[in-house]
């Protein structure tokens, strides 16, 4: 099956900038995938998921997204259609005065007739479970709300890839909770995500993880795997579950434990296992 | 504190004038602008004070809190009411020092308070009764028909309603400045004006830089969310004239004919 993002070669560089931001970057993405992209501040992250759907456009290279290459203007609105993105700070985001107005903003744009419109603002409300709030004013929610409207309001635009860049960087615990339990249900309704982010129990549940450094990729592959080496990453300052980081104190002390379980429930059960038989 | 303003000073509500299409409203509003002024005698100022009651009634707003919007224009009512009672010219009933009164005068300067209460009042129900929303998407479709003479008409809506989605957010940002400039020693509330507004600076000048990155921010967003401007675009909330609507603007066609004719019949 075709991938439905592929980036070909990708360099980017800030104008004005020596160092490119990105340096010859290939990946592909599979349909119904959940991606974690994860990186410290200035590898690149951010600068990739705005190539994803065409806010920047590669220096050298290309960005294919359903095969439609982003340079080109004509495919600009079919492309920004497929690929939904989410921000960082839910208040840039939120158009309109009324939960429901902003929710429409997307499909309005679009020029979708007003009954359909009114079917996926209900919709999209209702699968962020902000449905009971559409007729609130934004600036009256709270952070993980108004994340949860400002994904809505993507969602109404039924695209195929969501990407999220950093969205719960400025949410609480309880917010960052609420998105992260939206993403999933999302991932669940085989919506293709790809999350930017530096939290790393974020990236547990995803199906595959890329980590990022100085505009490369430097690891890719299924979580346990990347987390369980350890080494490599505490080397590049980036920290592990405090799961594997017990695991990997105990193999330190001589003991037989596999480093990839990522939640407590697996933890707890190599640990055992390891006990057993010993 | 900052955070509980009402914007557009907006009184949700479900009466007859709450449900009024945006655009009758505002066309009535410009029509008893136009009846007000045409109004002169005693019988037709008393036919545009009782209509104005009347919508008052129906709309179920507190008089008292229509009036409340005169309080700030109170200076701008009584200098009014002052300069026709002292300069109209006519039969002269009092005379003191320089001053003279004259019975035009009383009647010029009855007049023209009733004029300025009734123009504040009239608006004032528009903007208790439709929320501002309403009013930019009304006033997009009315001003529809002058985008082919290259008026931005959506543009113009656009950066009204998000201008009005901005300034409770924008608010909350001063306040947490402030509070931020406070806890390091900033001093608003003590000295002279000119002080006071020296202070203000500091607040100002990241605010705004906060305000251009946010914008930015924006319109990024929208981008992503396939804004292309006003072409082919669709609304959520279709705005439907009814029977209500045409009853309602007939009325008012209707009272105004009459007052011209009775202005025209010297009554």
């Amino acid at each position: 099956m075709e991938p439905i993002l592929r980036l070909e070669n990708l360099t980017f560089r800030y104008a004005g900038a020596g160092e490119a931001a990105l340096k010859n970057i290939n990946l592909t993405f599979e349909k119904g995938s959940f991606t974690a992209i994860l990186g410290h501040n200035g590898s690149g992250k951010s600068t990739l998921a705005k190539h994803l759907n065409a806010i920047l456009l590669p220096t050298e290279g290309r960005v294919l997204v359903n095969g439609m290459n982003t340079a080109e203007e004509q495919y600009l609105l079919p492309i920004r259609k497929t690929v939904g993105m989410v921000f960082q700070n839910p208040d840039n985001q939120i158009v309109a005065s009324v939960v429901e107005d902003d929710v429409a903003f997307a499909p309005e744009n679009l020029g979708v007739e007003s009954s359909e419109i009114r079917r996926r603002v209900d919709e999209a409300l209702k699968t962020v479970g902000m449905y009971e709030y559409r007729q609130h004013a934004p600036h009256l929610l709270s952070g993980g709300q108004k994340q949860r409207v400002a994904i809505a309001g993507v969602l109404a635009m039924q695209p195929q890839v969501l990407v999220l860049d950093e969205p719960t960087a400025m949410l609480d615990p309880a917010g960052r909770a609420e998105v992260m339990r939206t993403v999933e249900t999302l991932r669940r309704q085989g919506v293709t995500v790809v999350l930017i982010t530096h939290h790393m129990t974020e990236c547990i549940h995803c199906d595959r993880l890329i980590i990022m450094a100085d505009g490369q990729v430097v690891m890719d592959g299924k979580p346990g795997d990347i987390f369980s080496r350890v080494e490599e990453l505490r080397a590049r300052e980036l920290d592990v579950p405090e799961t594997v980081s017990i695991l990997y104190e105990l193999r330190k002390a001589g003991m037989d434990v596999p480093l990839n379980a990522l939640d407590t429930e697996d933890c707890a059960q190599a640990i055992a296992a390891m006990l057993h038989a010993g | 504190m900052l955070k509980d303003i009402t914007l557009g000073q907006y009184f949700p509500g479900d009466t007859l004038v709450h449900r009024l299409d945006p655009r009758t409203k505002l066309t009535v509003v410009v029509l008893y602008y136009v009846l007000i002024f045409t109004a002169s005698s005693p019988l037709t100022m008393l036919l545009a004070v009782g209509s104005l009651a009347l919508s008052v009634y129906i709309s179920r707003i507190p008089p008292r809190s229509l009036l409340k919007g005169l309080k700030p224009l109170m200076f701008l009512v009584i200098l009014t009411g002052l300069l026709n009672l002292f300069y109209t010219d006519g039969q002269v009933l009092v005379r003191f020092w320089v001053f003279r009164i004259t019975r035009e005068g009383i009647f010029r300067s009855i007049q023209m308070v009733m004029r300025i209460t009734l123009l504040v009042c009239g608006t004032f129900l528009l903007t208790y009764t439709t929320s501002p929303l309403s009013i930019t998407d009304g006033l997009e479709r009315i001003l529809g028909p002058f985008r082919k003479l290259g008026l931005p008409v959506h543009e113009l809506s656009m950066m009204m309603s998000i201008a009005l989605r901005f300034i409770p957010t924008l608010i909350e940002e001063t306040d947490k400045i402030m509070s931020a400039q406070k806890a390091r020693g900033a001093d608003f509330d003590s000295g002279s004006i000119f002080k006071r507004v020296k202070a203000l600076l500091p607040v100002l000048v990241p605010l705004f830089v906060s305000a251009f990155r946010r914008a930015d921010e924006l319109a990024t967003a929208m981008e992503c969310r396939c804004y292309h401007g006003g072409d082919d675009r669709t609304r959520l909330k279709q705005l439907s004239m009814g029977r209500a609507d045409y009853l309602t603007l007939l009325f008012w066609a209707a009272l105004l004919g009459a007052i011209i004719a009775l202005r025209v019949y010297g009554l």
